[in-house]
């Protein structure tokens, strides 16, 4: 096998099967037996002549005549140690034999390919390597890129750039590693010793410990299996009180609300029998629930249903008559009580259960003495309302007497108001945008949260007792009764006027204060109109009061040169209330009045005209006179030299550009360059605008304490802490 | 009716404790305080003013050498050591505090050439002109032992410069070539060269630190990659450079200092065009040193003086000088990034502070507050005339004076008549070379 071996060497390419193709003989080298060599001889020609017989051409083996370098078992020998093999003589013997067919092939390959190239000299070689590290090298640095940009970027660095974070160490290791030296700490370490505090374990006390061991097992059931059965519970409660606000059934709504009030009633009732203090206190409750009811929205006929109500009212009854109901409602709730010292006196041989009745009667009577002015004038909502109570609360007792005639012509008269204001809020609405469907929503009542129901049973309760009351006192209105109705003939749009102010009544806006002022300046009109010119006249003394002709032709009048020290009147904002307007002119009347008085003296405004003036005059070119005097003439005192002749010899300086500050009359613009100032003054400006409105920024920004501290802390900059441990990391600190 | 009344609330106004500092109610509206700017900026020239009349940067000089200081090294872990080498071959370590020679070694014959310390601190690198290379221990010989290297090499070439790795036991050597030292052994693991003249100074890349940067006396800078044993770049400039510095806090930037008065910031990626050109000396640039921020450096020169660069500006921020300083060989800018250090010709090595005005000791957190505000006037208001003219005012000597306007009337004249020739001659025959390309003759690959 070694000759295949060689074989194998020399051709380097040789495959399996062409070793397996070898003749077995092959394998008796010419080597292995060199003792014998005649013999050998005799058998090769013996064999040589076998092999021919079979017709294949098989080569021989070359005869090894002397010892040569080489041994090739393809009988390729170099003749001469010298000589040089040429791959034609490989050839040759392959030629004729089939079975290296490949091998032939290959070799053929071999003789078509060229030469291999020299190797570059040292130097190319050293240079490509050097550019092929440079360009590896450059790519790793560029990684730096980011961070270094950064860097460069930062307004300021603070260093060590990466702080080394400090472990945590659990207290006890902490602890543990760590004894009270000081006297102070180990007092108080006696003293935590002492009081059996926690010295590692900081969360909880021995004692509490204890208390959290103390709770057995059967305890601890317990408790759960409790607190349990009360989680259930909620949910139970919780999901009905869901499934009952669910309901949308308004008969359901209605039977359970008055189910629940005469339920109150009931009790009431009971209560009053059984222990009259409390009725009271009952009693007391109940009015303070209508006080509430009177201070929310309810009822205000500013829901949904009222509004479509409304617009149904027109058409059909029964929505009208539900409006009406809704609006008596309304009045009855919202009727303001009056307080029961200021009728004291009436009441007193009057009623004597004054405090169970609620209001109706207190009104009346105080309006049979006719309104309070005082209330007129500062509520004037009271007072409307007031006047609502008779056509509302009187019809009621009289109804008994049926006086039906006027019964016909109230709601009749009502319904137009109603329609009339409802219209209006359509209106607005329209122009807001807000374009509703018109559909019948009558969901008027808001959601009932318990506090709501209570107040609507009380709110029935109330009115039951009111009218109880009513029945019961009309004896006594009866004396009073003839005074309002006369009252309610005679101005019947005055009466009636009340039930359109059915908006919020709370006037937060300017827009409200300003209908409020419409309101009010029936009564007023003529007082804020004179005040007003009063302080147009104080204030500028200069311009005397007069028509408003006069006043236009003056302003025409009017030149650059006296416009600084004229000054323009006020315009006054209608939308400012009177009287806030009021205040805020008293006040300014007195800064006017202060600074006229610290100023008196000098008159600002003429100086800063006369130093413009200067300053024009300076600013203009001067002519030049040239004209000597007494030459070509007498000269002395008391002579001056000819007109003539001054004429001749002043050179006249042509006019410069006119001033940029000739239209501006309350400006002076130097355009001369102040050296003194231009001495503080950056000069880089000119070059660099757009570093100038950075400096103009950063100049007027203030650094100190009077402004925000902005500082770039030189001291952080350069702050190292290169002390112990850390030096260790110290150039690695620096190269981040 | 309005009732007007005042009402306060205690809480602000009255002070939890008496320690607390008095709440003083302010309007800050500026309409209210008119001359509050023009108030700033006098405060701003106060500051500025005052900032010269307390610089007083000269701290200490450290004397001892019997020889011109060639050499110096920084304590990696104490910032109050310093070694220094002469050239007489004496090496001293100083401590900085007492301003004292704490050890004395006669380490060479001939001049201490280089001098480093490993980056643990326990142990210093010399070269000298013994062609020896000698490891000493930091510590001193303890009683009655003799003051002996722990190693010594001997080389067969003169040894010029000698540096550290910031990281790993190797060190590199230059002279003939750069050589590439395990500590352990006797001989380079490489050897990297380039050209055939003697290369004076060897510098390891602190970030990235397998880099090394070289200067030959052929006028050339070479890097050379430790990793791949193979040199990267080489650029050639006008004339020789004495010694180069990387920047502490990017890779990839290093400062050249020139024997044409200039230093060269170098991107070591594109090294056709350094990145700055600072220009102030009169004079070679013998050494530089970057401050450990990575955004200053010093540089000694041989007219006597040294220089404080910010990185990004080609003129010099600071110089200093003394009357007896002589030329500057060598300088150091310490690690805490707060003095500097120079060793001259005269033997002596000078403590200087980096930042001239500053007020050693502790500061009080009021001191500090107002340093602070003052420096932030000062630089809300450096465009000003007044405050340029006073922070830019430096006292020079008169010889470098008389040189620097020497030199001022040399470059007009030069930039005259490239102005003049750019004039009279066909447009685009002259072309314009930038001040920062003029320098560089070629980028060798």
């Amino acid at each position: 096998m070694s000759v295949v071996r060689a074989a194998e060497s020399l051709l380097a390419l040789s495959q399996q099967e062409e070793l397996e193709d070898l003749p077995k003989d092959y394998s008796l080298s010419p080597s292995e037996d060199e003792g014998d060599i005649d013999g050998e001889r005799k058998h090769q020609k013996l064999l040589e002549a076998i092999s021919s017989l079979d017709g294949k051409n098989r080569w021989k083996l070359a005869e090894r005549s002397e010892a040569s370098l080489k041994v090739s078992e393809f009988n390729v020998t170099s003749e001469g140690s010298g000589e040089k093999l040429v791959l034609s003589d490989l050839l040759g013997p392959v030629k004729t034999s089939s079975s290296l067919a490949t091998v032939k092939k290959q070799l053929n390959r071999v003789k078509s390919k060229k030469t291999v190239e020299l190797p570059l000299n040292k130097e190319e070689v050293e240079r490509i390597h050097r550019e092929v590290a440079f360009n590896k090298t450059s790519q790793a640095l560029s990684k730096w890129d980011p961070i270094v940009l950064k860097n460069r970027q930062a307004e300021q660095l603070v260093f060590p750039l990466k702080k080394e974070q400090s472990a945590f160490a659990p207290i006890e290791h902490v602890l543990s590693g760590w004894k009270a030296r000081t006297p102070l700490e180990q007092e108080v370490f006696n003293l935590l010793h002492k009081n059996k505090q926690p010295v590692t374990d900081p969360l909880l006390t021995p004692v509490e410990k204890a208390s959290l061991k103390a709770m057995s097992l059967e305890e601890a059931k317990m408790r759960r299996a409790e607190l349990q059965r009360a989680r259930a519970l909620q949910s139970y409660y919780e999901a009905r009180a869901r499934r009952e606000k669910k309901i949308k059934s308004k008969k359901y709504h209605k039977v359970l609300k008055k189910g629940k009030a005469r339920k109150a009633l009931r009790e009431f009732e009971k209560l009053r029998k059984a222990n009259p203090t409390a009725a009271l206190e009952e009693l007391e409750n109940i009015e303070k629930a209508r006080m509430m009811e009177r201070m929310s929205l309810k009822h205000q006929n500013s829901g949904k249903w009222a509004k479509s109500k409304a617009i149904m009212a027109k058409y059909d009854l029964e929505a009208r008559q539900a409006m009406q109901e809704q609006l008596a409602r309304n009045k009855e709730l919202t009727q303001k009580l009056q307080v029961a010292s200021d009728s004291e006196e009436e009441e007193d041989g009057a009623e004597g259960e004054g405090e169970l009745v609620p209001d109706a009667v207190n009104e009346i009577q105080m309006d049979a003495n006719g309104p309070n002015p005082w209330m007129l004038r500062n509520h004037l909502r009271g007072t409307k309302e007031a006047k609502v109570q008779d056509p509302k609360k009187l019809p009621e007792p009289v109804a008994h007497e049926a006086s039906e005639s006027e019964k016909e012509e109230r709601p009749g008269a009502e319904e137009e108001i109603l329609l009339n204001e409802f219209e209006e809020r359509r209106s607005l609405r329209k122009k807001s945008g807000l374009n509703q469907d018109t559909e019948l929503v009558s969901r008027q009542e808001p959601k009932d949260s318990s506090s709501q129901e209570v107040l609507s049973e009380l709110r029935a309760l109330s009115q039951k007792l009111n009218r109880e009351n009513q029945q019961s006192g009309k004896q006594n209105m009866s004396s009073t009764r003839t005074v309002p109705s006369v009252q309610r003939e005679e101005p019947a749009e005055v009466e009636e006027e009340p039930l359109l102010l059915q908006r919020p009544e709370r006037a937060h806006t300017v827009e409200e204060l300003e209908e409020l002022g419409k309101e009010e300046c029936f009564q007023n009109k003529e007082v804020p109109r004179p005040t007003g010119e009063g302080q147009q006249s104080e204030r500028n003394p200069n311009n005397q009061p007069g028509t408003p002709k006069e006043k236009k032709r003056k302003e025409e009048m009017i030149d650059l040169q006296n416009l600084l020290t004229t000054k323009s009147p006020s315009v006054k904002s209608l939308a400012v209330p009177t009287t806030v307007e009021e205040l805020e002119d008293e006040e300014e009347r007195d800064q006017k009045r202060i600074i006229k008085e610290a100023f008196a003296g000098d008159d600002v405004i003429r100086d800063f005209l006369k130093e413009k003036r200067e300053a024009v005059e300076a600013s203009k070119p001067k002519d030049v006179d040239l004209t000597l005097p007494g030459w070509g003439e007498w000269g002395g005192m008391g002579l001056k030299p000819s007109a003539k002749k001054r004429r001749r010899f002043l050179i006249k300086t042509p006019e410069g550009p006119p001033r940029k500050d000739k239209n501006l009359p309350n400006v002076i613009i130097n355009e001369k360059r102040n050296v003194h100032a231009a001495a503080h003054q950056v000069r880089e400006r000119e070059t660099l605008c757009c570093l100038a409105l950075l400096l103009e920024k950063n100049i007027l920004v203030l650094c100190g304490q009077e402004g925000y501290v902005i500082l770039t802390t030189e001291s952080k900059l350069f702050s190292f802490s290169l002390t112990g441990s850390e030096m260790n990391n110290s150039r690695s600190i620096l190269a981040f | 009716m309005k009732v007007k009344m005042l009402s306060r609330n205690p809480d602000n106004y009255v002070r939890e404790t008496k320690l607390d500092l008095q709440r003083v109610p302010r309007n800050y509206d500026p309409t209210l305080h008119p001359f509050e700017v023009p108030r700033e900026y006098i405060r701003a020239l106060n500051a500025t003013k005052l900032e010269r009349v307390f610089a007083k940067p000269f701290l200490a000089s450290l004397d001892g050498h019997r020889d011109g200081v060639n050499c110096l090294a920084k304590h990696p872990k104490s910032l109050a050591t310093v070694l220094s080498g002469a050239c007489d071959g004496e090496v001293r370590i100083w401590n900085l505090t007492k301003r004292k020679c704490i050890r004395t070694i006669q380490a060479h014959e001939g001049f201490v050439r280089g001098i480093c310390t490993r980056f643990c601190g326990t142990s210093f690198f010399t070269v000298g002109d013994d062609k020896t290379v000698k490891q000493w221990k930091m510590d001193g010989p303890g009683y009655g032992e003799e003051e002996e290297p722990l190693h010594t090499i001997l080389g067969k070439t003169v040894y010029t410069g000698i540096d550290h790795h910031w990281k790993e036991a190797v060190f590199a050597t230059c002279g003939q070539q750069v050589d590439i030292w395990d500590e352990q052994r006797t001989s380079p693991i490489c050897s990297m060269t380039w050209g055939f003249d003697s290369i004076s100074s060897v510098k390891f890349n602190p970030i990235e630190t397998f880099l090394l940067g070289s200067c030959a006396s052929d006028r050339n800078i070479v890097l050379y990659d430790m990793r791949q044993a193979t040199p990267l770049k080489k650029v050639i400039l006008d004339m020789r450079t004495n010694t180069i510095c990387w920047n502490p806090m990017e890779a990839f930037i290093f400062t050249a200092a020139n024997e044409d008065y200039n230093l060269y910031t170098f991107d070591m990626r594109a090294l056709d065009t350094p990145v700055m050109v600072h220009m102030d000396h009169v004079s070679a640039v013998l050494d530089v040193d970057y401050s450990p921020t990575g955004k200053e450096f010093v540089s000694a020169s041989f007219d006597k003086s040294i220089r404080i660069f910010p990185v990004d500006k080609s003129r010099s921020r600071e110089v200093y000088h003394t009357k007896r300083m002589q030329h500057v060989i060598c300088v150091k800018w310490t690690s805490d990034s707060k003095y500097i250090m120079c060793g001259s010709d005269e033997m002596n090595i000078r403590l200087w502070k980096a930042n001239a005005s500053e007020k050693l000791g502790v500061l009080t957190s009021r001191e500090k507050a107002a340093k602070d505000y003052n420096q932030k006037l000062k630089e809300k208001f450096q465009h000003h005339p007044h405050i340029k003219r006073i922070a830019r005012h430096r006292h020079l000597p008169k010889s470098i004076y008389s040189q620097i306007q020497e030199q001022r009337i040399m470059k007009e004249a030069r930039r005259r008549k490239e102005v003049n020739r750019l004039k009279h001659s066909k447009p685009g025959s002259v072309s314009v070379v930038s001040e920062k390309k003029k320098h560089i003759v070629a980028v060798v690959k």
